[in-house]
């Protein structure tokens, strides 16, 4: 054996373990699953093939699904906006040079990291429109509260709120941005004559944008897959209001062992997320800042 | 930064620390009420109502009985135990191949491996669902462990990167000693890569204490229960027992934060470097 094959065969051996994995829980179900969208499945009988009839109705009949992909839109319309700005604006706050402030980042960091069904279970308990405190806070001021999780008008918004509860885990990767910008760019903004707020939008922000684009990516596909807190807190109401594309999904799947039509499901949000993404990445030579 | 600023400084962080802090000692404070006086509206809450009084300590042991907390916590335990193993070994294992040997198809497989990092699951999830239950593991801990021990493509990547900038004098010396590539890669790039490791075993041994969805899917045992999923089946069997859910959750919780006063370098670090650094 030449030293060339036997490179070649330590190269797999070490790489081994993913290629397999790989190819029996990636490769292989990202067919099957293509394949499965275009028939009517429920895991006991075998998968029976009906062409594009899952994606035709989804498309022209289901409301829910047409419901589902709204909520999902404006669930990520709103909460990663909100989500950057304010992640932004904590980590600004957080990189001033006061006395206590790693005990202020820890404070910001601490809610980012209590369990998400933890997390559920808190504001099942705070939002609680009778006896939670939230309301009871509100009361102090005169305001009685909306229902919150149970009121369709209010049930979006206050996923949304409790998502901002945990903006400690992006607020860090902003904070290490911010460390990263090099001193010599401000010290020659100084020299300039700018400001504190032309530092801040001519300086900070554009070397911020790598950072905010990675968020923007991440943010936009991780609420498009946006499960656990819906289905724990709302179960997809009231009134399918915070019934999520992923938590259609699910029921389609596995409450009405709907398999076919579910694959449909996750690949029209594949083909989405693709999209999106490829769309967010046009856009950043516009804005998105690369190198000093 | 003058006194003004300063001020101004710690006047906005202390504002925006009561609403951050405020869920967590509600839930402290809760759990240590008596059921009747978990009550915040009608006007009676004020900042001393925030003071558990009496404290009922009972709510405690009381959770522990209404949920197998201890099963739930040794099922929870072994599955991070042997997530944590498969993952951060699997793991370094591939990452050494991608980094240090130079075998044809690396590069290309090395892209397909980071493609594979932003594919939604659920476009693999029923098919991976009909491959496991074809093999009988329904029910079983099997399908949330053995993945585990294919690697997972953004730790390979992170480590991959991690291992590059290791210099390769120490391995080429132990090379010329006859030295293998397995013996280079326990003997020397493992030793060096630790805080890379453990990097990678925090944030497996996170994704696993947290997994809903997972348990969800594949366990039906009530005796297989792990800590995130019984928690959910507790809020949604006994609706209304604020303070014991409270209290069950913050036992949920505090392993958590107990980690991460003794981690924080680690889970800052890890965050900052595995999120904003390309």
């Amino acid at each position: 054996m030449n030293a060339r094959t036997r490179k070649d065969l330590t190269g797999y051996v070490f790489i081994a373990p993913w290629l397999l994995g790989f190819l029996t829980f990636t490769a292989w179900p990202f067919v099957r699953s293509a394949y499965l969208s275009f028939t009517r499945y429920d895991i006991v009988r075998p998968a029976r093939w009906i062409g594009a009839a899952n994606y035709r109705s989804l498309i022209t009949n289901d409301d829910t699904f047409r419901n589902a992909c709204w909520v999902t839109v404006k669930f990520a319309s709103v909460a990663v906006p909100l989500g950057i700005v304010a992640g932004v604006s904590l980590a600004l706050l957080l990189n001033a040079n006061v006395r206590g402030i790693t005990v202020y980042r820890t404070v910001f960091f601490l809610p980012s990291i209590v369990p998400t069904v933890a997390t559920t279970a808190i504001f099942m308990w705070i939002l609680n429109p009778k006896i939670g405190l939230v309301n009871g806070l509100l009361e102090k001021f005169g305001i009685v509260g909306p229902a919150w999780l149970t009121d369709p008008k209010w049930a979006l918004w206050s996923l949304v709120m409790m998502g901002l509860w945990g903006v400690g885990n992006s607020m860090v990767i902003y904070l290490a941005g911010l460390k990263d910008i090099p001193t010599y760019l401000y010290e020659a903004a100084i020299v300039d004559g700018a400001g504190a707020w032309t530092r801040l939008t001519r300086v900070t922000l554009p070397m911020l944008t790598p950072v905010i684009f990675f968020n923007l990516v991440m943010g936009v596909i991780g609420t498009f897959q946006y499960f656990t807190q819906a289905y724990i807190m709302t179960k997809g109401g009231p009134e399918d209001s915070t019934r999520f594309y992923a938590l259609y999904l699910f029921d389609r799947a596995w409450r009405y062992a709907d398999m076919g039509y579910a694959s449909a499901m996750a690949w029209i949000l594949f083909i989405a997320i693709m999209a999106v993404t490829g769309l967010l990445f046009k856009t950043q030579k516009k804005w998105v800042h690369y190198g000093g | 930064m003058n006194r003004l600023n300063r001020l101004a400084t710690h006047t906005v962080l202390l504002i925006l620390a009561v609403p951050a802090l405020m869920p967590l000692l509600w839930m402290l404070s809760t759990s240590l009420k008596a059921d009747d006086k978990v009550y915040a509206g009608g006007g009676g809450f004020s900042i001393a109502s925030l003071i558990p009084h009496p404290a009922v300590w009972s709510n405690y042991p009381k959770a522990l009985q209404t949920v197998p907390f201890d099963v739930y916590l040794r099922n929870t335990i072994t599955l991070c135990l042997f997530t944590v193993v498969g993952a951060v070994f699997s793991s370094a294992w591939v990452a050494y191949g991608f980094a240090r040997i130079d075998f044809r198809g690396r590069g290309a497989l090395f892209t397909l491996l980071i493609a594979t990092i932003a594919m939604p699951d659920q476009v693999t999830r029923i098919p991976v669902f009909e491959l496991f239950r074809g093999l009988g593991w329904y029910g079983t801990y099997l399908p949330l462990v053995v993945p585990a021990f294919a690697g997972a493509p953004f730790y390979i990547f992170l480590l991959t990167q991690f291992f590059k900038t290791i210099p390769d004098d120490l391995a080429e010396s132990a090379r010329l000693d006859g030295a293998g590539e397995f013996r280079i890669f326990g003997q020397i790039v493992l030793p060096l890569a630790l805080p890379a490791l453990t990097t990678v075993a925090l944030f497996q041994f996170l994704a696993t204490w947290n997994d809903f969805l997972g348990p969800l899917i594949y366990i039906n045992d009530p005796r297989k229960y792990t800590l995130a999923y019984g928690l959910q089946q507790f809020m949604s069997a006994y609706d209304g027992q604020w303070a014991q859910l409270m209290a069950a959750s913050i036992l949920f919780t505090i392993p958590i934060i107990i980690l991460f006063f003794f981690a924080q370098r680690t889970f800052i670090q890890g965050i900052a470097t595995t999120g904003g650094k390309n």
